[in-house]
């Protein structure tokens, strides 16, 4: 990307709706302050019923976990704030997991980074099919995502064919990599937060990020402006599929046992993590913080109903009571900016 | 399409997405019955017809809402909870003529509150039945946990999985069938259908049409609820199991179908015979590949490829017909 440096704005990120309120260097806005909120209020009260969530260990698997989760959800981020949506990333993968670990079955030397970038490489192939296919096509991205997802998983399955790769079969610096830590932060989180502040940094502050805010908020206009709208739109589920390409490289190392399910049914998750996070379905709207603390808070309830010991598949109707109330609540501020812009207008 | 001056009507008639599809299905079923061993066989038609029923009958009401401009990607989850719900008030000992109307109502209370959302708070449907797809089925697991239910009365389940005499039709067809024809009546030939289409093709336009579009919308979704409550209950009794993860992924099989069958995903554009050819397109090829010995999963290639061809198809088409008569004008 040769994105060019231009000076942040003034308003708040993607805030369409006039609504930014910017406080605190820009860093986070009122849906983000909440979820911090609900993150310490609900640690505080799980902490007091069972001191060992605290414990290094309970915190450092919260985080690996969602280190995953967060990945994917900076690559949503990116493509559901150009008004698309990518349903495909739970296949895209779980493709890229079953590569780079019968990559590193048969070539044990192999180095981390190279099954990295093996990885990478499968997910942007992906991600850049789905945009391709999405601009050239004039077609909706939930249909082709949605058909993509079928087709991932299965060409995951294809190549498979029901075999199961083991923690054994893999090399062990692999695996070690999946867990262990430099200076007391584990890779894996590393890795997540080197993606969400690139990814957070470039969407904030270079024309390149700015100018899928613009396609989001009216993509007509954003044609009008010159914007190349299907150059970013393709550049967007590339991020997306690349993103979705590290997490099945994490996937493996964090896991070691991988078969063509992996990452099966997580692209609800994922946008279940943006949308709480406050990325706007409808494009224009919101921060990959956001999507990063969205992915943070659901890892956090998952982790709060084991220690609290209530019924685990509670966790997946909370994602779902989440959503509507992230999406109410955006609906709110939207109904309520009109009618004070209404009102301002109305005394001109 | 408007293209009719340049040639006959029955030609672009012929030329229309879901014509095509209906063409392609018979197609398709002529192929696999010469070419695929055992296709034809009568116990595999059965198979094929109960397996297509649960995604037909809710594909019915999926029309008219994506017709709409809308999406219920729920349905599938209502189905799970609906499911879940009969198992256990199975378990509680509950007569199983109560029990059924009691997931019926269900089913309309769960798409009620989707209509509530969308149609009142004025919610985007993709994100709000993407929540509760999430919530529907959590709450189904909530319910029956990963339990299975399994002893429901055999007058209910024979019949469910039995045919007409003891031939090839299974029961089922029967209220399938019915139901096809009332739902194709309301969308073509009634002005109810009328308004569903004029809803989804501008809804600001409909409302000046004094259409009133929230409260149409609000009841597609009840109805969509509720056929796919009754598709619960029915795969319930067909696998004589209730279980939290009956349907699980189905929304997406449902609307693969309506998609294949020609409408479209903006609104305003689709027939409900295109509807269900896609339907039987989408379930024969899958049977044909499976008695093949294609795997399940490799399956999912097949659907995910015909649903983008579906999609990209008609817009070629229309691009390729505007290139033809930008070079006949000029």
């Amino acid at each position: 990307m040769n994105a060019t440096k231009v000076v942040a704005p003034k308003t708040s990120p993607g805030r369409t709706a006039a609504g930014g309120r910017f406080s605190l260097g820009g860093l986070f806005r009122a849906r983000e302050a909440g979820i911090v909120l609900a993150l310490v209020v609900l640690v505080a009260f799980t902490a007091t019923q069972n001191a060992r969530f605290l414990s290094p260990q309970s915190i450092r698997d919260i985080l690996l976990n969602t280190a995953i989760l967060a990945v994917l959800a900076v690559g949503q981020a990116t493509v559901m704030i150009t008004r698309n949506i990518d349903l495909s990333v739970g296949s895209v993968l779980g493709l890229s997991a079953f590569a780079t670990g019968s990559l590193l079955q048969a070539n044990q030397g192999l180095p981390v980074i190279v099954a990295l970038i093996a990885g990478v490489a499968i997910g942007a192939a992906c991600g850049a099919l789905n945009g391709v296919v999405v601009r050239l096509g004039k077609v909706p991205a939930l249909v082709v995502t949605l058909g993509t997802l079928y087709a991932f998983r299965g060409a995951a399955y294809f190549w498979a064919g029901g075999e199961q790769i083991n923690a054994d079969e893999l090399p062990g610096h692999f695996l070690r990599f999946g867990n262990s830590s430099i200076l007391g932060i584990p890779w894996l989180v590393l890795i997540a937060a080197i993606v969400l502040v690139v990814a957070g940094v470039v969407l904030r502050n270079y024309r390149a990020g700015r100018e899928l805010y613009a396609m989001g908020s009216s993509p007509q206009a954003a044609e009008l402006a010159g914007i190349k709208v299907g150059r970013n739109t393709i550049a967007a589920f590339l991020v997306s599929g690349a993103l979705a390409g590290v997490a099945g490289v994490l996937f493996a190392a964090r896991f070691g046992t991988i078969d063509a399910a992996a990452g099966n049914g997580y692209e609800l998750n994922v946008v279940a993590a943006a949308v709480v996070g406050g990325v706007a379905v409808f494009g224009g709207s919101g921060t990959v913080w956001g999507a990063g603390l969205g992915a943070l808070l659901l890892t956090v309830i998952g982790s709060s109903l084991a220690v609290l010991d209530i019924n685990q598949f509670w966790q997946q109707a909370i994602v779902g009571a989440l959503i509507l109330l992230a999406i109410g609540a955006d609906r709110l501020v939207a109904v309520r900016v009109a009618k004070s812009l209404k009102k301002r207008d109305s005394h001109v | 399409m408007s293209d009719t001056r340049t040639r006959p009507a029955w030609l672009s008639r012929l030329a229309s997405w879901d014509a095509a599809v209906i063409v392609i299905t018979v197609l398709v079923l002529v192929i696999a019955s010469g070419a695929v061993e055992n296709f034809g066989s009568s116990r595999n038609f059965t198979f094929l017809l109960l397996d297509l029923l649960p995604i037909a009958l809710i594909a019915l009401p999926m029309t008219f809402v994506i017709v709409t401009g809308e999406i219920d990607l729920s349905v599938a989850s209502t189905l799970g909870l609906t499911s879940a719900v009969m198992g256990d008030l199975w378990n509680r000992g509950l007569p199983i003529e109560t029990i059924i109307p009691l997931c019926l109502v269900l089913g309309a209370v769960l798409g009620a509150l989707n209509g509530f959302f969308v149609t009142v708070l004025k919610l985007p449907s993709l994100a709000v039945t993407i929540g509760t797809l999430a919530l529907y089925r959590g709450l189904a697991f909530v319910v029956l946990g990963d339990s299975a239910v399994a002893d429901f009365p055999r007058d209910y389940t024979s019949w469910v999985t039995g045919t007409i005499g003891g031939g090839a039709i299974p029961n089922l067809l029967i209220p399938l069938v019915v139901l096809a024809l009332v739902f194709g009546l309301v969308l073509h030939a009634t002005p109810i259908g009328r308004s569903v289409f004029a809803a989804g093709a501008s809804e600001q336009a409909a409302r000046f049409a004094g259409i009133r579009v929230a409260r149409l919308k609000f009841w597609l979704y009840v109805v969509s609820g509720l056929v796919a409550g009754l598709a619960g209950v029915l795969w319930t009794l067909r696998y004589s199991s209730a279980r939290a993860d009956n349907g699980l992924g189905m929304e997406l099989a449902v609307v693969a179908a309506v998609l294949l069958g020609g409408v479209s995903i903006f609104g305003g554009k689709g027939t409900l015979p295109g509807v269900l050819a896609g339907v039987v397109l989408l379930a024969t090829l899958q049977n044909a590949l499976r008695l093949q010995d294609v795997s399940n999963e490799a399956l999912n290639v097949v659907t995910g490829v015909l649903l983008i061809i579906s999609v990209l198809l008609p817009n070629i088409v229309i691009r390729f017909r505007a290139a033809l008569r930008r070079r006949a004008t000029t």
